[in-house]
């Protein structure tokens, strides 16, 4: 976990966590997108993240893994405080994967390439290890025989799941999925979906952006709903779907039962 | 030098490597499948009959108006004298004049030379250009300068500049260089700023989420940039950069005005020795000879792009 931090004065503060936000705030120009967001994530907990689009949900796992800077407040990851200086951003990313909505695989490079490239440059593993591990992940997801190919020949579920075995391929502690499955033609969701279900039960901590409310209820621990750049409201899914607190949550839940989407 | 902007700079429709194969499905059609304007068009034996015949009746046409002119036979005799073309390319040093096609060598040579150091150059300007970090600031603003000033003045003013310039400072070693050592100098000052656009309207074209992708699993950005965004960028400008290089081949001959006894100076020796001109008809020839299948490589690379790129619009 001192990995995380090059400084000797590394923060304990936060105490085993695996995610703790405090008061983060994040504006794009005027706009305030994240105004005062706090959020603690346990070992192994799966959190879903809901919200209407725009709400900042993106770009709350943006922050988190440091692709987007913040303007104020403080992430903790394992402990280890990753906003600030001093902080080595190559090596906090390589404990924190992200799987992005619209794939972004490297459409020059094979899946076995794609999934062998960060370990090999930035974890320096050698190639047979890496290529070996890569192999093992891609079976794992249904994706052995695709290894020698090019991604614009795979389906838009295939390439979503390579692109998870990508991310895990740097053996992160944490995964922050951003709508991997908006992207997907409703027949390919489940396949991704279910990647996820089995990374959860492996016990991967993850903070998961989605529009499946569905999958939320199914998957989740527990479901963070976003508003006006703050959690509004957070609970078991059991509860936050059927008993709604927050006014602004019931809302919102409403109109997405009147979209039909639940 | 031409404009590139058309190259490179849309990221939705940029060609990638996966696709090569199913370019190869459409391969046989043409027109509105994906062939684009060809030179010889497909359509079989018929198609080609009428484009050679054509050809045959344009030619004609052109060579009949050319012999008809009034001063024809004076600029046959000047232009084309076969005897002389044919001293002029072998030479005869006794006589004061050098050999048109050794000379070509030295053009090629300085080619060579400076399409490497362009290359390298170029590509230091157009990631200087394109860096973020505020350290770069005053080297950003400097590449800016840079270009700005190669991209605005005259490549044959540079040549003087360098050519005359530097050797009248009379430092040592830099100012007791050669004619062509200063001419490939101002080649690749005047190149780099070109081709350094090229570059950067190549890296534009990889779309941001790319460097995003890479970066989050923990590459540094020197790293993302070798493997991911730069095999990117390269692929979509090796047409525009081949477009380039073909008009420094034949601006190698600018070289000529320091001196150097390159194709252009040794056909200027000739002419003025023998009082004919046929030794730059020669000159002329050899840079075809140079420029074309370069020209026509350009052509391929092209449409095999554009093939690739409907292909994967197909999918
Ligand atoms: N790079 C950026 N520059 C400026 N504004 C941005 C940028 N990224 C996001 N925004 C703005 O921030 C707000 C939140 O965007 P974000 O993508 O985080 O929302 P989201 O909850 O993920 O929405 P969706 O469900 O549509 O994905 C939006 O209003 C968006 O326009
Ligand atoms: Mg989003």
């Amino acid at each position: 976990m001192s990995a995380l931090r090059a400084g000797p004065e590394a923060g304990q503060a936060a105490g085993t966590d695996a995610i703790r936000i405090e008061d983060l705030h994040k504006s794009f120009g005027p706009h305030e997108v994240l105004s005062g967001v706090s959020l603690t994530v346990a070992p192994h907990e799966v959190i879903c993240l809901i919200g209407a689009s725009g709400s900042g949900k993106s770009t709350l796992l943006r922050c988190i893994n440091l692709l987007e800077p913040i303007d104020s407040g403080g992430i903790w990851l394992l402990g280890q405080q990753v906003t600030g200086p001093g902080v080595d951003v190559n090596m906090v990313r390589r404990r924190v994967g992200i799987v992005f909505q619209s794939f972004n695989l490297f459409p020059h490079m094979t899946v076995l390439r794609n999934v062998t490239l960060a370990p090999m440059k930035a974890l320096r593993m050698p190639k047979a290890e890496a290529e070996a591990s890569a192999s093992d992940l891609l079976a794992r997801f249904g994706l052995a025989d695709k290894r020698a190919e090019y991604p614009d020949r795979l389906s838009g579920g295939q390439q979503q799941r390579v692109a998870i075995v990508r991310a895990l391929a740097v053996q992160p502690q944490i995964m922050l999925l951003d709508e991997v499955t908006s992207a997907l033609d409703p027949e390919l969701v489940a396949e991704v979906l279910d990647v996820i279900r089995e990374l959860a039960t492996a016990g991967m901590t993850m903070l998961i952006a989605t529009h499946e409310m569905g999958f939320a209820k199914d998957v989740a621990n527990r479901v963070c709903f976003l508003e006006d750049g703050q959690i509004v409201e957070q609970a078991p899914p059991a509860e936050l779907f059927t008993d709604p607190k927050d006014e602004r949550t019931q809302r919102f839940l409403r109109r997405i039962v009147q979209a039909g989407r639940m | 030098m031409t404009s590139q902007d058309s190259f490179g700079a849309d990221p939705l429709n940029a060609p990638v490597a996966g696709s090569v194969g199913a370019g190869a499905g459409l391969a046989g059609s043409f027109g509105a499948s994906g062939r684009g304007p060809r030179l010889l068009s497909g359509g079989g034996r018929r198609a080609v009959a009428v484009s050679t015949a054509s050809t045959l009746v344009v030619l004609a046409a052109l060579v009949a108006i050319f012999w008809v002119a009034p001063g024809s036979a004076a600029v046959r005799h000047t232009f084309f004298s076969p005897a002389d073309m044919w001293q002029s390319f072998i030479g005869n040093p006794k006589k004061g004049y050098y050999s048109v096609g050794a000379a070509i060598w030295l053009n090629i040579r300085m080619f060579l030379v400076a399409e490497v150091l362009i290359l390298a150059l170029a590509l230091v300007i157009a990631l200087v250009r394109q860096s973020t970090s505020p350290v770069m600031f005053p080297f950003r603003v400097l590449a800016m300068v840079y270009v700005d000033f190669f991209r605005g003045v005259p490549l044959l003013l540079v040549v003087f500049a360098i050519g005359l310039g530097v050797p009248a400072l009379r430092l040592t070693f830099v100012s007791s260089q050669s004619a062509a050592v200063y001419g490939v100098s101002a080649l690749v000052l005047s190149y780099s700023a070109y081709v350094s656009e090229v570059y950067r309207a190549g890296l534009n074209s990889v779309h941001r989420s790319q460097l995003a992708a890479a970066r989050s699993l923990g590459l540094s950005h020197g790293t993302a940039l070798r493997y991911v965004i730069l095999p990117q960028a390269l692929r979509n400008i090796v047409p525009p950069l081949l477009n380039d290089f073909i008009s420094l081949q034949k601006d190698t001959a600018l070289v000529a005005v320091l001196g150097a006894i390159e194709a252009n100076e040794a056909a200027q020796i000739y002419s003025s020795t023998v009082f004919n001109f046929s030794s730059f008809t020669v000159a002329a020839i050899l840079f075809l000879i140079l420029t074309i299948p370069l020209a026509r490589f350009t052509d391929r690379l092209i449409d095999r792009d554009r093939r690739r790129r409907l292909a994967g619009a197909v999918t």
